[in-house]
């Protein structure tokens, strides 16, 4: 239903969204990597003030098993402000909660009880298939158009994946985005940049050669993704492909300024088949084309093979595994989840060319298990994945699952669940809550989190 | 008075799309705050105007060459048929549309962005109930609707886009140079259930 303004949690700018009120609520994607009870959304409180601080207080459950939760995302946000395409009277209401393996999307209500979210609409996935021509559904982001899925393959689970938009107001699915593809056939990620009428999507592979885990030979072969692809964000048509070269394998997660003036923003590539290392690109607007540059090798770190799992014993070196970053409001902080070390790094980015590392924790991590003040267990499992920062730049949340059937390779031991917080320095530096660790419920495992009223991957700009 | 009645609806009606942030004075201040430019804001009223004038153009032309063959009552059934028409489109799917425009636009597009706002809006359409009048008026005997209604076709769209352009160059001013865009979070109340309540009632009105 249209309302008189606009919802209170939409601003014309990043600069004006980071004096955003705290957050009192998380949501968090959990899923059953045995696939046997229903995944859900948990409520997590994030409060300190609250009796209930750093526990789950509500959950909702979806209707099937075996969705794999994995990213969602808001059905309306600050884009909503744009004075090209103004839908403005519009609520932040409506989570949109895609299953990365069923397809199935689900839209839920989080009012008029922010901590009981209900399920409002199922879309099965043969609708998904029949009106957009995609399966495997990943990320959500809102924007101009109404609201954006992407899905990493074709309804047989082959190539291409690609973008489909829903109707923000009945979500509907209304179809395919792609205008002209070009060369692209690979999906991961994908985001914008308001400011210069572009889209940027990312690789990993297609879904039969991931949902069974990694495949080593397609892997070292360097058959996954490894390609950013740009795009006019309106007329939706291919404009150029940015190769990263055989060494680099997995371009995932695209952090793009929030300054819609400004034309840079950060990518990571999860292993270089060279030495094992992850590296942080920036892709930035040279003359009329766009360019990228490396601007950080996290090295891997050598181990012994006995506390290898077998995928890495041959290595003798626990690789990084840059599986997530994320960029603060002002644009000022990289935060890069190493899944394999166990190392959340904070960059100040401030000059995209220039990064400086002026903040560490470890947490878990293949061969270190570092624990939390807050831990029972002193050897913790899992590492710093999916990462979300608040608007005012001052928490950062993450959780340490990366893919059900990926986990096992790195963790054979089997993970489980945490989530943790870090507060963040006024000029930097990190250091984790110590009253903050939610030790996740057996049989589930938490991925990605969103937080209430919006996040620093959850709503883009068209004012500077 | 009553003379002067229709040429101020027209004018009110300009200042109406004028203050709405969707029909230019937003997008003006966005193309200067993104390309550091006050010239940028100027330049921008100018295509923002022209296009929104052109759809109104456009809109009364068809009604005038209607004039031509409709007697006034039948004229006034299928206008304000129209009107409702439009109100219940805009109120079901007036959110759903392509954006063919972007912040990288230059004069044209954003020239070409206003005649399609204009028109989603159905701008034109609420000028129909004021304009016909004025034609018929303007020339009591049928044959003369012709010579007519073109100079006043002609100075409704002059009077109507001279208020709508001073109304959207004072508010995109003050907003760029002073107010700031923070304005929009409470500010940006739901013109448009105005609009869609002014242009269901209008049609009733032409209807009944």
């Amino acid at each position: 239903m249209a309302t008189w303004q606009p919802d209170p949690s939409f601003y014309p700018s990043p600069r004006m969204a980071a004096k955003a009120p705290a957050e009192n609520l998380a949501y968090v994607a959990a899923f059953d990597p045995e696939r046997r009870k229903p995944d859900a959304i948990a409520v997590v409180d994030v409060d300190p003030k609250s009796a209930t601080y750093s526990r789950i207080v509500g959950q909702v459950d979806m209707p099937n098993v075996g969705d794999e939760l994995h990213h969602f995302g808001w059905n309306a946000c600050s884009s909503c402000l744009c004075p090209n395409a103004p839908h403005p009277h519009m609520e932040r209401r409506y989570l949109v909660v895609p299953g990365l393996r069923s397809s199935r999307l689900h839209i839920i209500d989080t009012k008029p009880d922010p901590r009981n979210p209900q399920i409002v609409r199922v879309i099965e996935p043969e609708e998904v298939a029949e009106k957009a021509g995609y399966s495997r559904l990943h990320t959500i982001h809102c924007g101009p158009e109404g609201i954006y899925v992407n899905a990493l393959g074709n309804p047989e689970g082959k190539r291409p994946g690609g973008i489909f938009l829903l109707d923000p107001v009945s979500f509907d699915v209304l179809g395919k985005w792609e205008i002209d593809r070009g060369s692209q056939e690979l999906a991961y990620d994908f985001w914008w940049h308001l400011g210069h009428d572009t889209m940027v999507t990312s690789e990993w592979g297609t879904p039969d050669t991931f949902e069974e885990g990694l495949v080593p030979e397609i892997l070292l072969g360097s058959k996954y993704g490894r390609r950013l692809h740009f795009w006019d964000l309106h007329t939706r048509k291919h404009l150029q492909e940015i190769d990263f070269g055989e060494e680099y394998q997995l371009v995932f997660e695209l952090r793009p300024a929030h300054d819609p003036t400004k034309a840079y923003g950060f990518v990571g590539c999860v292993i270089s088949l060279k030495d094992l290392s992850a590296s942080i690109w920036t892709w930035y607007r040279d003359g009329d084309r766009w360019a990228v540059r490396k601007i950080i090798d996290i090295p891997a770190e050598p181990a012994d093979a006995d506390d290898l799992p077998p995928m890495l014993k041959g290595f003798g070196a626990v690789p990084p595994l840059v599986t997530d970053i994320d960029l603060s409001m002002d644009d000022r902080f990289l935060y890069v989840s190493c899944w394999g070390t166990g190392d959340m790094l904070q960059y100040d980015v401030s000059d995209p060319m220039n990064p400086r590392l002026v903040g560490k924790v470890r947490i878990g991590g293949i061969v270190s298990r570092a624990t939390h003040p807050k831990a029972v267990n002193g050897a913790l499992n899992g590492g710093p994945q999916m990462v979300e920062i608040s608007r005012d730049g001052r928490r950062v949340y993450f959780t340490n699952s990366l893919y059900g059937a990926i986990d096992p390779q790195f963790y054979p031991d089997g993970i489980d669940g945490w989530m943790v917080k870090l507060d963040v320095g006024e000029n930097g530096g990190i250091a984790f809550d110590e009253n903050f660790f939610v030790d996740w419920p057996k049989g589930h495992r938490p991925h990605q989190v969103r937080l209430e009223g919006g996040d620093c991957s959850s709503d883009s700009y068209c004012y500077p | 008075m009553t003379e002067m009645t229709p040429w101020l609806v027209l004018a009110g009606l300009g200042a109406f799309h004028g203050v709405n942030p969707a029909m230019g004075w937003l997008f003006a201040v966005a193309l200067g705050l993104n390309r550091n430019s006050r010239r940028v804001v100027w330049l921008s009223l100018f295509p923002i105007a022209a296009g929104h004038a052109v759809s109104i153009a456009a809109v009364l032309a068809v009604v005038v060459a209607l004039g031509l063959v409709l007697e006034p009552h039948s004229l006034n059934l299928a206008a304000g048929t129209v009107l409702l028409g439009w109100a219940a489109y805009y109120a079901l799917y007036g959110h759903r549309h392509r954006v063919r425009v972007g912040m990288r636009t230059g004069m044209v597009g954003l020239g070409a962005w206003s005649f399609l706002m204009a028109t989603g809006h159905g701008a034109g359409l609420m000028l129909v109930p004021v304009v016909i009048p004025l034609c018929l008026t303007a020339s009591p005997a049928s044959e003369l609707f012709t010579a007519n209604a073109l100079p006043v076709s002609l100075a409704a769209v002059a009077v109507h886009m001279g208020t709508m352009l001073a109304v959207t160059a004072v508010i995109a001013i003050a907003v760029y140079e002073w107010v700031g865009v923070a304005l929009l979070r409470r500010g940006w109340i739901n013109l448009d259930l105005i609009w869609i309540a002014a242009l269901a009632a209008t049609g009733l009105v032409l209807v009944s």
